[in-house]
């Protein structure tokens, strides 16, 4: 059976590795999408409606494509039809330089005819609102149920009940790099794309279906990109218009999207309300959870959440719906559904065992089925020094006010069947090691490297890894659920053993001993029962002549688990005179399996925290019900954790079994409960509505008094 | 942006010619640009001619004597931050200006600029919206969203001045040089700011031929005490949710004389005269500080979102009197 073998044997797995890439990217190297520039290129920017809700009733490009330097002007919009969210294309040009491009766009001549709108789920709920969807009656979907239990039951045999409501805005991805491509057709049927993507292949396979080009004509390139978190998996409309624009100008053409439209258009988590109410017995057992739910994703749906969540239920009745609004469309972000579902969970639990006199932590243990995460309340609680925590909430004197909280999260990151790779084995001694995967940041090429040395008795600078490229045609999935390395790594291991056992059969003769005799040593081969015979790599390489060793593998099950706990601790300081709220520490303890690499895993935590500092107490996509527009879709008014909001922060690589697991996403879930829990432990009173900024902890502590 | 021309100044007498034969917005001058910049991009501003600022000799030196300090218009942020004669008989200016932005914008922002700086009002700098401020008839922020708009200064526009540098000049009772195609004048800080019910459209009193050429600031008494408070969401880059700049002449614990400006609060620094009444010539505790944030406040008339900054900025007031005594 198939395994990583013993951490005891291992030389680098399991082990703190640099980034293969990080000294490129800290010195400015590494060519994103955003870097490439080919000759004669030209840059692409799209029209957007600066109203919400509208029907298009005319547009004329003739001034536009009539300016100097203007190569090509494309509708993206027909007259008649409905403009129905703020940043929707309308048009989209091709000009020698990026500021020609800009006037052009202001010389597109657009006439709209305005329609009412809805930009927030109050508006969009209200009786009579304008309807987002023509076809919609109303703006809500159809309530979707679920439950199990008899709640009224339980709430009979409950002792305490909570009834409360939750609320997390729209939260948009940020990514560093915005989305966009360089795109160039090398001829009429080929094209090369360098796209800001998390999904190579299916880039590649959804820009030659919407071309009608074969799979293979459509060349991808990932070398590096800046960061998707769920929204980067296809080429979108700016993609497929730039390749447009591309095939019209015979040029390549250079097209990635504003900050502002990176906010308007680009996805969303959306966003959360529950009405909930919830009880336990006397003795500190959740009994019945009774929630109605709805959430925007915008003009799309999707605005899932989970909830319950983590925490074990038996009687239980759930009531969501969607609502639509007129803003950009959710994609999916980092944990869909969880992080804003584990707020309202976490905040309910704490609520709970408050009424019950319990302490929140124990009410946790006598709740939750995982004995992964009853470890890790014992290790975090240590970290973070629960002991110290108020016992009763807002007992601290003095102006700042310090308190502590914990939250919790889970997710699956098991990994799938959906990647080919090939490890090479060169005459010379040189490594390949091949897939059509894509470092989303998560650090997979380090990973691919260390599991290939490992097994070659090499270091990570003598693999040569080549990802991020469709042109092998070794596909790979795209970067999500938390699964590349789950779904890479057991390929890249077996086929870097496949290739392994293939040297060995070069070597065997050499060493007149049997192929399953010999073993990797560092940078040799050897034979295991008699260690004198030995050679170093580089004369058993030389063995293969004109031969290279190519192999492909399998992804073995047994190598990958999915299904990881997690929970996090965090400790606050509240300023009750000026409601701000300063983390002085995380603790992060995350389930994960093997850390191929644990160096790139704590940064997994590390960012996941900040990504979820960032939603608890900064991020909201502010909506205008007055004007319909995002106020708010820059880097000024849109706030995005700083190195001051940034505290220490404690990740804890919790490797309870020696199989991967992804832990891209879960690692932002358990952040949002576990600081809201510890700014009610600070001062006593409950926010629960995100993010917690200063005019919320001032009106909380307001009515308070 | 737009095109525009680009010009080099050569000198004063030069700029204000250029300046002269314009309206508000075709000629306008650059110095740092960290404001101007983004307006242009955005389509706020659409200058015909830019006239550089940074090709003046002698215009970005910092002077420090007994009798206080002369600043060029042209002297960055950074350098007033890091001034040690400012960091220790003016700290109120130099905390002021080290809350300024980012390292990057304090670098090349300059001190005319933060004083001329335009509102961040979200309605303002949306280039479709046809407010007070561009010559429409409405304030946004009144029925929009205004969490961060003014709760004092009676309207009819609500931005807030942006500036940190400011509230703590008019504390320090510092005075401006302007220069205008007559020569030049020189006004108190506090009566360059003007109020929406004066001008809609601008935030001080600077005709369009006319530039801030200098800050001069007396030296406060050796007794003073100065803080620059500011409040804000996230840690930096940040403008202020509200803001003070205390100076406080000390005798022990009693407070000879006090001025007290806010800002991020009003259309313009905001003098909290019932702060400095409350103070001045009493011994400073914990009751009268925050009776001195009470009094300050009781005038504000908060809007739907911004009720929250009548608390902080009472509270900062009381904070700063208590750091006068600490």
């Amino acid at each position: 059976m198939a395994s990583w073998g013993e951490a005891s044997q291992s030389r680098l797995i399991g082990k703190r590795i640099t980034r293969l890439s990080g000294k490129e990217k800290v010195t400015g190297k590494a060519k994103y999408t955003y870097d490439i520039n080919r000759p004669g290129m030209l840059y692409g920017r799209i029209l957007r409606s600066e109203v919400p809700h509208a029907t298009v009733t005319e547009i004329d490009l003739t001034d536009a494509q009539e300016m100097p330097g203007v190569r090509a002007v494309m509708p993206l919009i027909e007259a008649g039809r409905k403009i129905r969210y703020q940043g929707q294309e309308i048009a989209a040009v091709a000009a020698e330089t990026d500021d020609i491009a800009k006037d052009a766009l202001r010389a597109i001549y657009v006439e709209l005819e305005e329609l009412p709108f809805v930009a927030t789920e109050a508006d969009a709920m209200a009786e009579g609102a304008p309807q987002v969807h023509d076809d919609w009656n109303g703006n809500q979907s159809n309530p979707s149920r679920g439950g199990q239990g008899d709640v009224e039951a339980g709430f009979a045999e409950a002792a305490v009940t909570v009834e409360a409501t939750y609320h997390t805005p729209v939260q948009t991805h940020v990514c560093l790099e915005t989305h966009g491509h360089v795109v160039e057709w090398t001829d009429e049927q080929n094209l090369t794309v360098w796209a800001s993507t998390q999904a190579v292949f299916g880039v590649r396979n959804d820009l030659a279906r919407r071309l009608e080009l074969p799979a293979n004509q459509v060349h991808v390139i990932t070398e590096h990109m800046g960061g998707g978190f769920g929204s980067k998996f296809s080429p979108g409309v700016e993609g497929l218009t730039a390749a447009r624009l591309s095939r019209m100008t015979e040029r390549p053409v250079k097209l990635m999207l504003t900050r502002k439209a990176e906010h308007l258009v680009a996805g969303n988590r959306p966003s959360m309300t529950q009405h909930v109410k919830a009880g336990a017995t006397r003795d500190g057992r959740l009994i019945a959870y009774d929630m109605r739910g709805h959430g925007t994703g915008g003009t799309g749906g999707g605005a899932g959440f989970t909830g319950p969540y983590v925490y074990h239920v038996p009687n239980i009745r759930t009531e969501r719906t969607n609502v639509a609004v007129n803003a950009g469309s959710q994609r999916a972000m980092r944990a869909p559904g969880h992080p804003q579902g584990a707020f309202a969970m976490d905040s309910l639990m704490d609520e709970l065992a408050e009424k019950l006199g319990m302490n929140p932590l124990e009410f946790r243990r006598l709740n939750d089925e995982s004995e992964v995460r009853q470890a890790q309340y014992t290790l975090g609680a240590q970290e973070i020094g629960w002991h110290r925590r108020n016992s009763v909430a807002g007992s601290g004197t003095g102006i700042k006010k310090r308190g502590m909280g914990v939250g919790s999260g889970q997710w699956g990151g098991g990994g799938g069947a959906n990647t080919q790779a090939r490890v090479n084995i060169n005459a010379d001694g040189t490594v390949e090691a091949i897939t059509g995967t894509q470092d989303l940041g998560t650090g997979i090429r380090t990973a691919i490297a260390i599991i290939v040395a490992e097994e070659f008795g090499l270091t990570t600078e003598d693999i040569i890894v080549k990802i991020g490229d469709s042109a092998p045609g070794l596909p790979a999935g795209g970067s999500g659920g938390s699964q590349t390395t789950p779904s890479v790594a057991p390929v890249i291991k077996t086929a870097a053993a496949n290739a392994k056992q293939k040297l060995f059969e070069h070597v065997a003769p050499l060493l007149q001993a049997p192929v399953d005799d010999l073993r990797i040593g560092t940078g040799t081969i050897y034979v295991a029962s008699d260690r004198t015979k030995t050679v170093t790599w580089q004369q058993a390489t030389g063995l293969l002549g004109q031969e290279t060793i190519s192999e492909g593998g399998e992804w073995d099950r047994e190598l990958r688990q999915g299904g990881v706990a997690g929970t996090q601790f965090a400790e606050v300081e509240v300023d009750t005179q000026t409601g701000h709220v300063k983390i002085l520490k995380i603790v992060a303890v995350q389930d994960c399996g093997l850390a191929i690499n644990r160096l790139t895993t704590e940064s997994q935590i590390n960012g996941g925290v900040i990504m979820g500092i960032g939603q608890t107490l900064l991020e909201e996509r502010i909506m205008d019900p007055m004007t319909g527009r995002m106020l708010n879709a820059n880097l000024e008014d849109y706030k995005v954790p700083g190195t001051h909001e940034i505290p220490e922060i404690k990740p804890i690589v919790f490797d309870t079994h020696r199989k991967v697991s992804g832990v891209g996403e879960p690692p932002c879930i358990p952040t949002l409960g576990a600081i809201a829990n510890a700014v009610y432990n600070a001062i006593g009173v409950r926010i629960r509505e995100l993010p917690i900024t200063p005019d919320k902890v001032l009106n909380a502590l307001a009515e308070k008094a | 942006m737009d095109k525009f021309s680009y010009v080099n100044a050569t000198s004063l007498k030069q700029v204000t010619s250029l300046l002269s034969d314009s309206r508000w917005g075709e000629v306008m001058v650059i110095a740092g640009g960290t404001d101007l910049l983004a307006e242009l991009k955005e389509y706020i501003e659409t200058p015909k001619t830019l006239v550089n600022l940074k090709t003046l000799p002698d215009m970005d030196s910092i002077k420090a004597d007994a009798n206080g300090l002369t600043l060029g218009a042209l002297t960055t942020v950074s350098d007033i931050a890091m001034h040690p004669t400012i960091q220790q008989h003016y700290s109120v200016l130099s905390q002021a200006a080290a809350s300024v932005a980012t390292p990057q914008i304090r670098n090349v922002g300059t001190l005319g600029g933060n004083l001329c700086q335009r509102p961040r009002c979200w309605y303002y700098r949306d280039e479709t919206v046809n407010c007070f401020k561009k010559g429409g008839d409405m304030c946004y922020a009144v029925d929009g969203l205004n969490k961060y708009h003014a709760i004092f200064g009676d309207g009819p526009v609500y931005i807030v001045h942006p500036s940190d540098i400011a509230p703590a000049l008019i504390a320090l009772n510092a005075s401006l040089k302007i220069v205008g195609p007559e020569g030049d004048k020189t006004v108190k800080v506090e009566e360059f700011f003007t109020l929406p019910a004066a001008n809609l459209i601008r935030e001080n009193i600077l005709q369009p031929n006319e530039i801030v050429v200098e800050v001069q600031v007396p030296a406060p008494n050796p007794n003073t005490k100065s803080f620059y408070l500011k409040a804000r969401e996230k840690g930096a880059p940040d403008f202020a949710l509200s803001s003070v700049a205390a100076v406080f002449e000390m005798t022990g614990k009693t407070c000879q004389h006090a001025n007290v400006v806010l800002g991020g609060v009003a259309p313009a620094p905001w003098r909290s005269p019932e702060a400095e009444t409350v103070l001045t010539g009493k011994t400073i505790n914990e009751s009268l500080s925050m009776n001195a944030g009470e009094e300050a406040v009781k005038n504000a008339q908060p809007l739907t979102d911004n009720a929250y900054k009548v608390t902080l900025t009472q509270n900062l007031i009381s904070r700063a009197a208590m750091m006068a005594i600490s």
